[in-house]
């Protein structure tokens, strides 16, 4: 028997490069516009102009006429198509019924009118200019305020109030909160429309073989199965025939969870045509067509006593849910409300959401999905009751975190958050960057005129989406290993990682738990015929649950392999070391690799054991994890224009336990970029008539390389209990900290001038004439 | 995504392009920096395109006698890269350098760009401060026009059918000279919010010269007259500044409104003002 | 009509009949069949399509594939020297400079013409020379950093 030979270091909590990254960086990774097909055809959709009208003529034939057109399909072709689903419900729920291509009206700008089939993207998009469509236009209302005003026009002319639902939740007894109080503030909140935006836009290529009635669909999706299980209901196609494959995704956000109408349109026309088709999205289509993100308009109610301790909060959201809903739309805003209280202890809430339709794309999940929106509003009213209580907001942060001790923390919204230490990232970061010196240097700068701003956030997020029961899409997560007989070892995750480096930290798990080279490991995903049912990646979940998976699978073959190693050193007195097992009394021992081999060619099997080493797991978790951190930010405000500059970004987040601080880091940073884009410059502007006047990167601005500040990341690790791996998740952190902190920033800059707060995007012209205003706005 | 098609030529000397471009319809193709995305888009769908990619003896930069000639196909960077432009007319090789993304640069032409005249270009505003000239030459024509009588309206120049822009000739700045390209970029677009051009000069520690030029603001660049009078004049940079725009109508969108487009006109010109004073000997 | 099209591509010399209006980056995906560049916006905004032509980097959406004849391209394919990564390839792959990686061969390429032009850029020239590509994961902060450490690494 060999010596074991027992690695030198784990690796996990380790800055490792990622295993991914070959492949990208010499740019032959496979993404969906990648793949060819003999006899694959392209498809190019004709999209309505108009945010609401009549279809009162399509004329084809211009099109169909054209050499190298096979097909031009339209509303007619596919009536009996059931709708693009949503799967969140809610109490009364009024859902459209979501065509793949319009019927009679066009509800949104950009809506499928006909999809045009050619030999060639050149000659499809040729022809999709050459179809004809009469449109009669019909008033539209891009606004969900006035969508729900009387006498708004009907965007579905069966639902006259153009509300899709109502939704109320309370906690505690907030009246008496409210009777209570010293102090109330009032406040109004948006958080405007914002189009996630992934670098690679959709695609779908889409391949029906007609003798096999076998469909395989590749989609730039973050849910390849939930995207096959939602097809082959609608298409009546079984699932065991049905393949998808999210091959390289080009990042999501959010905005890649939801099944479209080109990925039905896509399975219907390969149907029709017999032959493989490929679409893939333009960025103006991205941005008229994926949905946006965020879309609120709330009203808060805060109440305190003089000293600072929170009582009570009441908030009304108004949800822009655009013309349809997508798979998540109407759940996104109750995740707000879950997140309402934000870290602090008041027992009190109530919350009304009113979900309205608008003639706009849809909105859903994108990066926090709800829980932004939540963060940004309670980071605004304690910031708002700071000034009103003339307290230093941090101080009134203090005051209100539960203590360390008082976890797990029932929730005025029916939450038990994990675990915490809430005032430990804050007080960090204020140390970071330097608060008291600071505000001495902002009371001088201010008898200079200058304009010196620091802001501050305290956020708490729901990760880990989640245990079944509080999510649509299903909560556990899979994972299966094989450890080959060669003993070298594949993962099959169910999360579909893209871009959040599963493929390094999951076999940095695998490493450490079977003691191998991690060279020796590989991580697959993405494919339903390869891997066993999953969720997907969403919701900073991938390794909260797919890890968690993962360490359940392992141990599993751990004890597997410490049966194989008792029987082949004859003794039952053996430990485990790595993936070797040690007779320790002898010194024997006997290596992985000889267990790997021995399990598939076994002389002696061990009692009651199986030949093989493979281990499926599916875990579902008893509770949602819980990250949280502090932001804070130190702006200055030029006087003369209204620019904002970030002189100091500081971020203390805490993520559980860190598997891999490299790739984490580079989460934090990409998460703030985001939270910055819509703190400072991005929004989706629909005009009165619901065009989309910001429908370009020429006129959207998102975050360049020269935009961002150095971002200056730090973390405190507080394990979750809800794992063993003690990781929460932070994915959607450093979005969620960002906005609030900057607006609490930008607005402690201006408060001397009575400014109280301010709406997103903090666009230089909006500053500026408040500052001609002498802040009074 | 997709441009419709068109007949393309790429004629190998000047003079067959001047010939193809006196036939009709043609819309002339230089670095496509605008072009492209237009028909891409398909807001502009031209018949027959004529590449000058391929005409010999446009891309070049000399100087002789003080003037520099800088041909129409030369890219923004290679005048933000030319040492003879940075020593000798350093004003244009900053703003070459401000206009787009490098690889904007590497493919965008000066006669290019001036010929779209986007209202929003960089380089108008240092021509106008540069007092240069822009010279037309057509298959039986030319002809050189000033700067100040060159950007007409939004996508509207001096150049008349048949004609191309086959150079740009400018003044070498004095070495005593200070100037300042200052430029708002917009956030998605890059363009010029509001960009200003200065040149100054000194005399016994006075403004004894000034030229400035200002994009951006309206619908064509414009000189900055009365700015320049007021400053040569004795007047103090905010008494200069508080002029710009007068008489212009200002533009408008979501970014920023006429008035306070106006005033970052005004603002971006005290900012090239003070820059270029500090830099003029 | 179709005209005779030939270029060197990542140092082979081919040749191909194309439509006038195909565009350099539907010529290197589709025809060439590359899959480095990539193609992300319809404006020349985002800069995933980024090729070197002649040594310089341009946006491959904003060029007819004629324009590029009888020149030379090189994509991100060809960055590689005999199986060894460049220094910009192995300082994004050290420095976790990519997540999705949909813009990283354009941005690798322009960083490549940035360290042409300047092999010691600071902080803020980087940040500056690689505002004509978006990226929309990594928050720019790991890819200062790969392009700080291949320019120290060429001037060590």
């Amino acid at each position: 028997m060999a010596t074991t030979t027992v690695k030198p270091e784990t690796l996990v909590g380790k800055r490792i490069r990622r295993r991914e990254d070959p492949r990208l960086i010499t740019g032959t990774a496979t993404y969906v516009d990648d793949i060819k097909m003999p006899g694959m055809h392209h498809a190019c959709i004709v999209r309505s102009p108009q945010a609401a009208a009549r279809i009162k003529g399509l004329n084809i034939k211009p099109a169909l006429d054209r050499p190298g057109v096979v097909a031009v399909f339209t509303g007619e072709d596919v009536k009996d198509v059931p709708s693009v689903p949503c799967v969140a419900q809610l109490p009364g729920l009024r859902q459209p019924h979501h065509h793949v291509l319009a019927q009679d009206r066009v509800y949104f700008v950009g809506h499928p009118v006909a999809v045009v089939v050619a030999t060639d993207r050149y000659i499809a998009a040729d022809a999709a200019d050459a179809v004809e469509v009469d449109y009669e236009e019909l008033p539209a209302v891009a606004d969900p305020e006035k969508a729900l005003a009387a006498g708004a026009p009907a965007i579905h002319p069966q639902w006259p109030d153009n509300t899709a639902f109502t939704f109320h939740q309370e906690g505690g007894d907030v009246e008496k909160a409210f009777r209570e109080a010293d102090v109330i503030v009032k406040q109004r909140i948006t958080s405007q429309r914002l189009v996630p935006n992934a670098m690679e836009t959709r695609g779908v290529v889409a391949d029906w073989r007609a003798a096999e009635r076998s469909l395989t669909l590749y989609s730039s999706s973050q849910a390849p199965h939930l995207l096959r299980s939602l097809l082959a209901s609608i298409f009546g196609i079984p699932e065991n025939r049905l393949r998808v494959v999210a091959p390289e995704v080009g990042g999501g956000f959010g905005s890649k969870i939801d099944i479209y109408a080109e990925d039905m349109l896509m399975t219907f026309v390969s149907q029709r045509i017999n032959k493989p088709v490929k679409w893939v999205e333009s960025r103006r289509e991205n941005f008229l067509c994926t949905i946006h993100g965020r879309g609120h308009v709330d009203y808060y109610e805060l109440a305190a006593k003089r000293d600072g301790t929170m009582l009570g909060l009441k908030l009304k959201i108004i949800q822009d849910l655009g013309a349809y809903l997508q798979l998540l739309t109407p759940a996104i805003p109750t995740l707000s409300v879950l997140m309402m209280p934000g870290l602090y202890k008041f027992k009190n809430i109530s919350a009304d959401v009113i979900g309205a339709f608008t003639n706009c794309v849809p909105t859903d999940a994108y990066r926090g999905a709800g829980r932004p929106e939540a963060t940004h509003g309670i980071e605004r009213m304690v910031d708002i009751l700071a000034a009103e209580l003339k307290m230093d907001p941090a101080e009134l942060r203090l005051k209100n975190f539960p203590a360390p001790d008082e976890f797990p923390f029932a929730t005025a919204t029916g939450l038990a958050y994990d675990s915490g230490n809430y005032a430990l990232p804050l007080k960090t970061a204020l140390d970071e960057v330097g608060y008291a010196d600071l505000r001495r240097e902002q009371k001088q700068g201010r008898e200079q005129g200058k304009l010196l701003g620091i802001g501050m956030s305290a956020y708490g997020e729901i990760c880990a989406f989640g245990p079944t029961p509080a999510t649509p899409t299903g909560g556990w997560e899979s994972a299966t290993v094989k450890i080959e007989p060669s003993g070298k070892v594949t993962i099959m995750t169910g999360a579909s990682p893209h871009g959040q480096g599963e493929e390094t930290t999951f076999a940095q798990i695998a490493a450490d738990e079977l003691g191998v080279d991690i060279d020796d490991v590989v991580v697959l995903h993405g494919d339903t015929s390869l891997v066993q049912y999953g969720i997907g990646t969403f919701g900073s979940r991938g390794t909260a649950i797919g890890g968690t998976a993962l360490y359940y699978a392992l141990q599993e073959l751990k004890s597997k392999i410490k049966k194989f190693g008792a029987t082949l050193l004859e003794s039952d007195e053996v430990s485990l070391v790595g993936g070797s097992v040690v007779h320790e009394a002898s010194g024997k021992s006997v290596s992985f690799s000889k267990i790997a081999a021995e399990a598939y060619r076994p002389m002696k099997l061990p009692p009651n054991t199986q030949p093989g080493l493979v281990a499926t797991h599916f875990w579902e978790p008893p509770n949602f994890t819980f990250p949280f951190g502090a932001h804070v930010v130190v702006t200055e405000v030029d006087r003369d224009t209204g620019q904002i500059a970030i002189r100091r970004y500081v971020a203390v987040d805490d993520c559980g336990k860190l598997i891999n601080p490299l790739i984490v880091s580079g989460q934090v940073h990409g998460g703030v970029a985001q939270g910055l884009g819509q703190a400072l410059w991005e929004q989706a502007v629909y005009d009165d008539n619901g065009q989309l006047l910001t429908g370009e990167f020429t006129d959207y601005a998102i975050p360049r390389a020269h935009m961002m500040p150095w971002i200056e990341s730090s973390h405190t690790e507080t394990p979750s209990p809800v794992n063993p791996l003690g990781v929460k998740g932070v994915g959607e952190a450093g979005t969620i900290g960002c906005s609030p902190a900057v607006v609490n920033s930008v607005v402690d800059a201006l408060s001397h001038l009575g400014v109280r707060h301010l709406d997103m995007p903090l666009t230089p012209e909006k500053i500026w004439k408040l500052i001609q205003a002498g802040g009074r706005a | 995504m997709i441009p419709q098609e068109f007949e393309y030529s790429a004629p190998g000397t000047l003079q067959e392009a001047l010939q193809l471009i006196a036939g009709g319809e043609r819309k002339v193709l230089a670095g496509g920096m605008s072009l492209i995305p237009m028909m891409k888009l398909r807001l502009a769908a031209p018949e027959h395109v004529v590449d000058l990619g391929r005409v010999p003896g446009l891309n070049y930069i000399t100087e002789s006698g003080g003037t520099i000639r800088i041909g129409a196909t030369t890219t923004h960077h290679e005048i933000e890269m030319a040492p003879l432009v940075r020593g000798r007319c350093p004003l244009l090789a900053e703003a070459a350098s401000r206009i787009g993304d490098i690889q904007v640069r590497n493919r965008g032409t000066i006669g290019g760009s001036i010929a779209h005249a986007d209202p929003a270009a960089d380089y108008p505003a240092s021509l106008l401060a540069l007092e240069g000239q822009v010279r037309l030459v057509s298959a039986n024509s030319d002809r050189t026009v000033a700067a100040s009588d060159f950007f007409l309206d939004p996508f509207t120049t001096a150049i008349e059918p048949g004609e191309i822009v086959s150079e740009i000739v400018l003044p070498a700045e004095e070495g005593s000279e200070g100037y300042r390209y200052e430029k708002l970029a917009h956030p998605a677009s890059g363009f010029a919010v509001v960009g200003v051009a200065a040149r100054i000069k000194k005399t016994g520690g006075k403004i004894s010269f000034a030229r400035i030029g200002v994009t951006g603001m309206a619908a064509h660049a414009f000189r900055a007259l009365n700015a320049e009078k007021l400053l040569e004049g004795g007047a103090t940079i905010d008494e200069a500044v508080a002029t710009i725009g007068e008489g212009e109508e200002a533009n408008s969108d979501l970014y920023a409104s006429a008035d306070y487009r106006q005033h970052l006109a005004r603002v971006h010109a005290r900012r090239a003002i003070s820059v270029a004073l500090t830099r003029a000997t | 009509m179709k005209q005779k099209i030939s270029i060197t591509i990542n140092g082979k010399l081919r040749s191909d009949e194309v439509e006038p209006r195909l565009l350099l980056i539907h010529y290197l995906r589709e025809v060439v069949g590359l899959t480095g560049p990539h193609i992300g916006c319809e404006t020349s905004t985002c800069g995933a399509c980024t090729v070197m032509l002649d040594g310089k980097a341009i946006k491959s959406c904003t060029i007819f594939a004629i324009q590029a004849s009888g020149r030379e391209v090189l994509t991100i394919e060809g960055l590689a020297v005999n199986g060894h990564l460049d220094p910009l390839q192995e300082a994004f792959w050290n420095e976790h400079a990519l997540q999705c990686g949909f813009c990283t061969p354009g941005m690798i390429l322009t960083a490549k013409q940035l360290l042409q032009d300047n092999p010691s850029p600071t902080e803020e020239e980087i940040r500056k020379g690689l505002e004509g590509n978006i990226c929309r994961c990594t928050g720019y902060q790991h890819i200062v950093n790969a392009v700080k450490s291949a320019a120290a690494k060429a001037g060590a």
